[in-house]
């Protein structure tokens, strides 16, 4: 175990049934445009959710009411049974645009610190939690660097280890590999399956990479857009842990590569 | 090569010396408003030696410097809160246009009657010229911050304490120290002005004794002096703009 505090959860091959995000008959109307209709959609404690679906179907849109960043026009988004009203700190976004959500004047050390002093942490305990974050995603070399050093891999792993500081219970992440080449967006795909699989995280996952929703996710979400509305979900029914080769030629998973491609080609037409 | 370039800069000003001290000595007419180079120079000397220069120019520093200072501070919390609350910037856009035009010298009547002569009048007239640019800039400033970062402080649960020491600042700092540059100039020069035309301060008061004394060595000695002050206060600016932000902040701000 590192010194970072996680919460340990054994891990489980299918999620729990517990609803611990639900949407529930959601609206969201933006500057006088429909972005969202009637979303009925519950989330399990644990659960990895991807969401696909063509572009302006409200993918990232869903995540910030998620996140608190957004309120619902009409409806309900709650966590725990709660609405969710603003920001927690237990919920964690990373986003796609790394080199924008970085602070470019703090090392790699300190762009993790800056979560730990969101969150109270004494100054006293910040070198060891930073030095096992960082460790955790391979960082540890690179720790008295600034982000414009590092690759854009490198960056989206700094911005995850920042999440990772929050100890969050929900990780949101929006394309979060979307601006990888694929060699990067294998292996980080996989350290988050690891992450995830630790510290038992529910996870809701926006990407328009198909193969990669259902190599990550226990369900894939298919929206369709204007206004975006929840059309399928798609039970993965793929063992754990997955890997890059195995996995991805199961013949479960060429299946579900072939429904969600058709999914995709109908929304889109 | 650039390095070596240098002296290229110095070939006009030098030819102008020289060809007024040959203009001035061919002459020999003695002048209530002009001087020769050497004499300039000579009286220059003399009054750094007696030490009136080195006490004008201490009384004109402070009060830019504080006048300075204190237009930072209110131009900083104004520009800051402006930059963040787009109402707060609405409310105030009218009065900000409004008041920011009169020049700071037409204040001089009113900062008379309240202060009367001497430091704290010329301090608050300063403040008001400096603040401006500083308001204005690190409003811009604030208002162009990449907005993910906001977004990232938001997520984060940073208050607005933290989110403006963490996160505001840090990312407007370039452009603010960019502002501060511009209102060091302007406290100059608002400075100088104030002493010119009332307040029997500084080197601006001793322009004025050496003009009426009909001295116009002196008085050009001191003129060179302000503008050496000045030069120096820029480079000693644009060093310490260069020591903490990198070149990429010179760059920005040439502009």
């Amino acid at each position: 175990m590192t010194a970072v505090e996680i919460r340990s959860r054994a891990p489980v091959s299918a999620p729990s049934t517990t609803p611990l995000i639900a949407f529930e008959r959601v609206d969201l109307v933006l500057g006088g445009r429909k972005i969202l209709e009637g979303i009925d959609l519950t989330i399990g404690q644990g659960e990895f959710v991807c969401v696909v679906g063509p572009s302006g179907c409200g993918k990232t849109t869903m995540l910030r009411l998620i996140a608190g960043l957004f309120q619902p026009t009409a409806g309900r988004v709650s966590y725990q049974g709660k609405p969710i009203a603003r920001p927690r700190q237990d919920i964690a976004i990373v986003f796609q645009d790394y080199g924008k959500a970085l602070l470019p004047w703090r090392t790699v050390s300190g762009n993790v610190a800056l979560a730990l002093e969101a969150m109270g942490v004494p100054k006293s305990q910040h070198g060891d939690r930073i030095s096992g974050l960082l460790a955790k995603v391979g960082l540890a070399k690179h720790a008295d660097k600034y982000p414009n050093q590092l690759s854009g891999g490198m960056q989206q792993r700094l911005q995850i280890a920042r999440c990772l500081a929050q100890e969050p219970a929900v990780l949101l992440m929006d394309e979060p590999f979307g601006a990888l080449d694929a060699m990067t967006r294998q292996g980080l795909q996989d350290e988050v399956l690891d992450i995830v699989a630790q510290t038992g995280a529910t996870v809701f996952f926006v990407t328009h990479d198909l193969e990669e929703a259902i190599y990550l996710g226990d369900r894939v979400i298919g929206l369709l857009p204007n206004p975006g509305r929840v059309a399928e979900s798609f039970p993965v029914d793929l063992a754990r842990p997955r890997d890059q080769l195995a996995t991805r030629e199961e013949h479960e998973f060429l299946r579900l590569r072939r429904v969600l491609f058709d999914f995709i080609k109908a929304a889109e037409a | 090569m650039i390095r070596s370039g240098k002296w290229r800069g110095l070939v006009v000003p030098v030819a102008l010396v020289v060809i007024a001290e040959i203009a001035a000595r061919s002459t020999e007419i003695t002048s209530d408003t002009l001087a020769a180079p050497s004499a300039i120079i000579v009286a220059g000397i003399k009054a750094m030696g007696d030490g009136t220069i080195l006490a004008a120019t201490g009384q004109t520093l402070a009060t830019a410097l504080g006048g300075l200072g204190l237009g930072l501070g209110i131009g900083l919390v104004f520009g800051i809160l402006l930059g963040i609350f787009p109402i707060a910037d609405r409310l105030m856009e009218f009065s900000v246009e409004a008041f920011r035009p009169i020049p700071s010298v037409a204040l001089l009547p009113i900062a008379m009657l309240v202060f009367g002569f001497g430091y704290r009048m010329e301090i608050s007239i300063v403040a008001f010229g400096t603040m401006w640019p500083i308001l204005i800039l690190t409003r811009s400033a604030v208002a162009g911050i990449e907005p993910r970062l906001l977004e990232v402080s938001r997520v984060l649960g940073l208050g607005l304490f933290a989110r403006v020491t963490k996160i505001v600042l840090p990312a407007a700092l370039p452009r603010i120290f960019v502002a501060f540059r511009l209102a060091a100039g302007v406290a100059l020069i608002v400075a100088v002005t104030v002493e010119i035309a009332a307040n029997p301060l500084g080197l601006g008061y001793a322009i004025m004794s050496a003009q009426q004394s009909l001295d116009p060595a002196l008085m050009f000695a001191l003129l060179v002096w302000i503008g050496l002050i000045g030069w120096g206060l820029n480079m000693l600016l644009v060093w310490a703009q260069s020591r903490l932000f990198g070149r990429a902040a010179i760059v920005e701000a040439a502009q």
